[in-house]
């Protein structure tokens, strides 16, 4: 082969030229027919996925007349803020008129005692699986994984009957509960995951400094692991908040979470259809997960693929 | 002299067992033990309160002859097939169009992840408006001058399950999307260089080497949208609540509304078990594979 | 017993199983106070698993362990009288070098002034003063494996206890702290057991060697019998680099080693016992202990051959020839230039070589 380095010989044809080929980088076009079609079928996709959540708002900015006449893509010809009001303080469901507040802070009294207990229940139990192995321990863990795949509905009337003998049956203190048994699973999995990752030998040095279970914990193991305490309250929070099921089961009307009351809201037979009240509603029940998916960002991203991928 | 004896291997590492109490009470009392109960119970001729009046196979005789519960199987099958298939090629897809190395990723996979964000009740109402259609998709079509035009899943009864998988895949495909990324970018860089030195075209190379190397990553995702399909539930019950007619029908329902309004437990158990089944049926095998694999390797 | 001042660690045939797997095997060692003993071995042999034991983090399935003359087998890490430095370093990373070098002491409750004159103890005696304000990411790995040895030092304990502690740090850090190691077992005359695959560390830092393999001690001497006078096989190969030579052959009437057309006559080499034994064995000398050229003429034994390749190491060069078949390596200086091909004679002294029976490897 020639040296690239060896300039060509004075009088050297051009045909010789050519044969050595191109020097320097590689051209870029940045208009190349993969880059239009990557970029356009990207586009087009993106389009698809906001035109939903583009819908909602521009319909909740609407008057009814214009909602009426119009076209549910067009943006607004006069914005109007009722709806919003109407979701929040006034809409009807069922018995009473106060709209969406009253599940939203339902909601809010759900989702933050069931946030902490499930957590804190899950982190030291992850932390005991994976650093204080005791006998029969992995046993109760993999009944607990296997038991994350059993549909719900197995499992819903017993648990009725756990909560009634125990007074708590249609409080918000059960439900907490019940959230707090079902993020056991992906939460405790992912704490042991998590600690278990940690150098052996960190926590040995602990224990030979002198430290026990609660202290190494406390002082040693939860410092270092702020994140995947931020990923498991991302997903508690969105899971929690977005859940529907257990609110429906295990909560009667006046302590009914906000996505059982923007169902019944929406759902509603009686009355005269508010299609701009409807889409506030159910902006504002998704504004709480939809704030925590923008402002944690990749710690989402972390979170879900961690609570998909067991094991 | 002290601790010179073993000690009691109970009170060895208490603070452990402690620690460990909810888990253990969970799975042994919850899990276990609610699952044992609803199955025994499925029984039974429980009505309004369980009781153990057992009556053999009755509830699942009737179970099978009821045509709600078979609508129910039917669509929980459509729509299985749909959620599975569409699932993972647009998210397969999206996440290998995703790793072409494109800026701004985190803008594009930011805008393709936030559904999965919002709660199926939210997806089932937006979906709803959507395919209205006096004010959705179908109206503003015509209005654009295309009058025949008819796109109305949602009160159609013979495409309604269609309806509901569109807003369950809009929701869904961003997470098996992150899945899929994150697998891609698990394959080791060498790979890549590999086939572009022995010159395999880019859709070879995914086809016949990087998509056998995710095998995992494609085994999880199935267990993840299977484990989904089952408990496909709220997004029915927001969209379409059922209906038209029975039409949009699925078995998660069928249980809550026999346990809860029709006030025939023994039918919602039997229904439930049925959805246990339906779960054994998926996970043992892919459990066997995974796990049982893993011994003998 | 040969420690003349008192046994400071004693293992009394500790077994440890995990599950139907036995790791550690009935075994039984006796530390001198103040002595500084070395666990070597191959990774998987036990001796972290058995480094563990003694600081109570592993639980034992049979025996006991006295330290000090106190019963200790069951006993809590931290009332075991040790201090213990790890691979990793195992430093807290959310402490300051001061908040890590004082843990132990908060646990324990240790007031505050004493801790303060024990960190400016251990601080001096390891240089590491200007750095008690930092966190451990911003060291380098030198300088937290001092800090990690800091931490065993404040304990103010009989015992250290080290686990691979050099095993992360590049070839030339090794060397400096593997000698302030060895400083600092001067300086504090601790009792000090030293785990490490690097057989460097063993014969520059220790008392005694324990070479183990497969959860036994094979052999426990001052390094410089285990080098010379290894055992068996297992510890002769394990030990050296280059490695020892071995040649299968075959031992004729106790005083003659045959193979392939080669005869080395062993009335210079001490056997262990008494008997002469006869049969299959293998002959193992090191590339240290085999002359050539001149030098080799003198040997009891010598032969010559062609070389078959060279391997210059620097400070001096390694030989590759054929003796009866079989590769055989020595050293030559470095100036020596040697190519291959070209013809060499070398010899050896059969009083530096070791016999090993070929069936169970044990020295004859």
């Amino acid at each position: 082969m020639a040296d690239p380095a060896v300039p060509l010989p004075a009088g050297a044809g051009a045909a010789e030229r050519e044969a050595l080929g191109p020097r320097g980088p590689k051209p870029r076009h940045v208009f190349s027919r993969r880059n239009i079609f990557l970029y356009g079928t990207l586009f087009v996709v993106a389009v698809y996925y906001l035109l939903p959540l583009y819908v909602m708002v521009v319909t909740s900015l609407k008057g009814m007349p214009e909602i009426r006449l119009g076209n549910i893509f067009s943006p607004p010809l006069e914005i109007t803020f009722e709806p919003w009001v109407k979701a929040w303080a006034t809409a009807c469901t069922g018995l009473n008129c106060d709209g969406l507040s009253r599940g939203f802070w339902n909601s809010v009294r759900i989702t933050v005692p069931s946030v902490l207990l499930s957590i804190a229940i899950a982190s030291v139990n992850g932390y005991a699986l994976a650093n204080w192995r005791f006998k029969g321990a992995d046993t109760f863990f993999v009944i607990l994984i296997v038991g994350a795949f059993i549909p719900y509905q197995v499992m819903i009337y017993p648990i009725v009957i756990i909560l009634r003998e125990i007074g708590l049956y249609g409080s918000l203190s059960g439900l907490v509960i019940v959230h707090s048994i079902f993020g056991m699973p992906i939460l405790t999995l992912l704490f042991r995951n998590y600690f278990a990752s940690m150098p052996e030998e960190l926590f040995r040095a602990a224990r030979v400094d002198g430290a026990g279970f609660w202290g190494i914990f406390l002082r040693i193991m939860a410092p270092m692991s702020l994140p995947i305490f931020v990923v498991a309250i991302i997903l508690q929070v969105t899971g929690i908040w977005n859940d529907f099921l257990f609110g429906v089961v295990y909560t009667r009307p006046d302590t009914y979470p906000m996505t059982v009351q923007l169902n019944n809201i929406v759902n509603s037979v009686q009355g005269v259809k508010e299609y701009n009240v409807n889409m506030a509603a159910t902006i504002l029940t998704g504004l709480v997960p939809l704030i925590v998916y923008f402002i944690s960002g990749k710690l989402f991203v972390r979170g879900i693929a961690a609570g998909a991928v067991k094991g | 002299m002290s601790k010179s004896e073993r000690p009691n291997p109970l009170f060895r590492n208490l603070n452990a067992k402690v620690a460990s109490i909810p888990m253990i009470l969970t799975a042994s009392v919850v899990f276990v033990g609610g699952t044992l109960w609803t199955v025994l119970y499925s029984f039974t001729n429980s009505k309004l309160l369980p009781r153990l009046n057992f009556v053999g196979l009755d509830q699942y005789y009737r179970l099978w002859a009821t045509p709600r519960w078979l609508v129910s199987i039917e669509n929980l099958l459509i729509y299985g097939a749909i959620s599975l298939v569409f699932s993972l090629v647009i998210g397969f897809l999206l996440a290998a169009l995703l790793d072409q190395k494109i800026r701004f990723e985190d803008t594009f996979r930011t805008i393709f992840l936030y559904p999965f964000a919002l709660s199926f009740i939210v997806t089932g109402l937006v979906w709803q408006w959507l395919l209205n259609p006096d004010f959705g998709i179908q109206h503003v079509v015509r209005d654009l001058g295309w009058t025949s035009f008819s796109f109305d899943p949602l009160y159609n009864s013979s495409i309604v399950i269609y309806g509901i998988s569109i807003a369950a895949l809009w929701q869904g495909t961003g997470l098996i999307m992150c899945l899929m990324l994150a697998g891609l970018r698990g394959i080791d860089e060498d790979i890549w260089k590999a086939a572009r030195v022995d010159g395999i075209p880019m859709w070879k190379t995914y086809l016949f080497i990087v998509i056998p190397m995710m095998r995992p990553v494609f085994i999880t995702t199935l267990v993840i949208i299977a484990s989904g399909i089952v408990k496909v539930y709220d997004l029915v019950v927001a969209q379409t609540s059922g209906g038209p007619g029975i039409a949009s029908e699925v078995p998660a329902k069928y249980v809550y509304d026999y346990m809860f309004f029709a006030q025939n437990l023994g039918q919602g158990f039997a229904a439930s078990t049925m959805m246990l089944l339906s779960v054994v049926i998926v996970i043992v095998p892919w459990a066997y594979l995974e796990f049982g694999g893993k011994k003998r390797g | 017993m040969a420690a003349a001042n008192g046994t400071s660690v004693s293992i009394q045939d500790l077994s440890l199983n995990f599950g139907a797997v036995s790791v550690l095997q009935t075994l039984n060692l006796d530390v001198a106070e103040g002595e500084f003993i070395v666990l070597l071995g191959p990774s998987g042999c036990g001796k972290s698993t058995l480094l563990n034991c003694i600081a109570g983090l592993l639980d034992i399935s049979e025996g006991r362990i006295f330290i000090k003359g106190k019963n200790v087998t069951w006993e809590e890490p931290k009332d075991r009288g040790i201090g213990m430095v790890f691979q990793s370093y195992a430093l807290y990373p959310q402490m300051t070098v001061e908040k890590n070098l004082s843990f132990g002491l908060r646990v324990a409750g240790v007031p505050k002034d004493e801790i303060a004159k024990r960190i400016a103890r251990a601080a001096e005696i390891l240089q590491i003063e200007p750095l008690l304000q930092r966190k451990p990411a911003a060291l380098s790995g030198g300088q937290r494996q001092r800090v990690a040895i800091g931490r065993a030092l404040v304990r103010d304990v009989d015992v250290f206890l080290f686990d691979e502690p050099l095993s992360n740090l590049d070839a030339k850090l090794r060397s400096e702290l593997r000698v302030e190691i060895k400083l600092l077992h001067r300086k504090l005359q601790n009792t000090m057991i030293y785990v490490t695959h690097d057989q460097i560390e063993a014969m520059t830092l220790a008392d005694r060697i324990a070479v183990m393999r497969g959860g036994v001690i094979q052999q426990l001497d001052a390094p410089q019998t285990i080098y010379n006078r290894p055992v068996n096989r297992f510890v002769a190969g394990f030990l050296g680099s280059p490695a020892m030579n071995f040649l299968e052959g075959q031992l004729e009437a106790g005083s003659t080693f045959k193979t392939d057309g080669v005869s080395v006559p062993l009335e210079r080499y001490a056997f262990d016992g008494t008997e002469r034994p006869t049969g299959a064995c293998v002959l193992g000398i090191r590339p240290e202990h085999i002359a050539f050229g001149e030098a080799a003429k003198s040997m009891p034994f010598s032969a010559s051959g062609s070389v078959e390749i060279v391997e210059p190491m620097g400070s001096d060069t390694l030989v590759w020839t054929k003796l009866g078949g079989r590769n055989l390596s020595f050293r030559v200086e470095a100036e020596r230039t040697l190519r291959s091909g070209d013809p060499v004679q070398f010899g050896f002294d059969p009083a530096r070589a070791s016999l090993f029976d070929a069936a169970t490897g044990n020295r004859l």
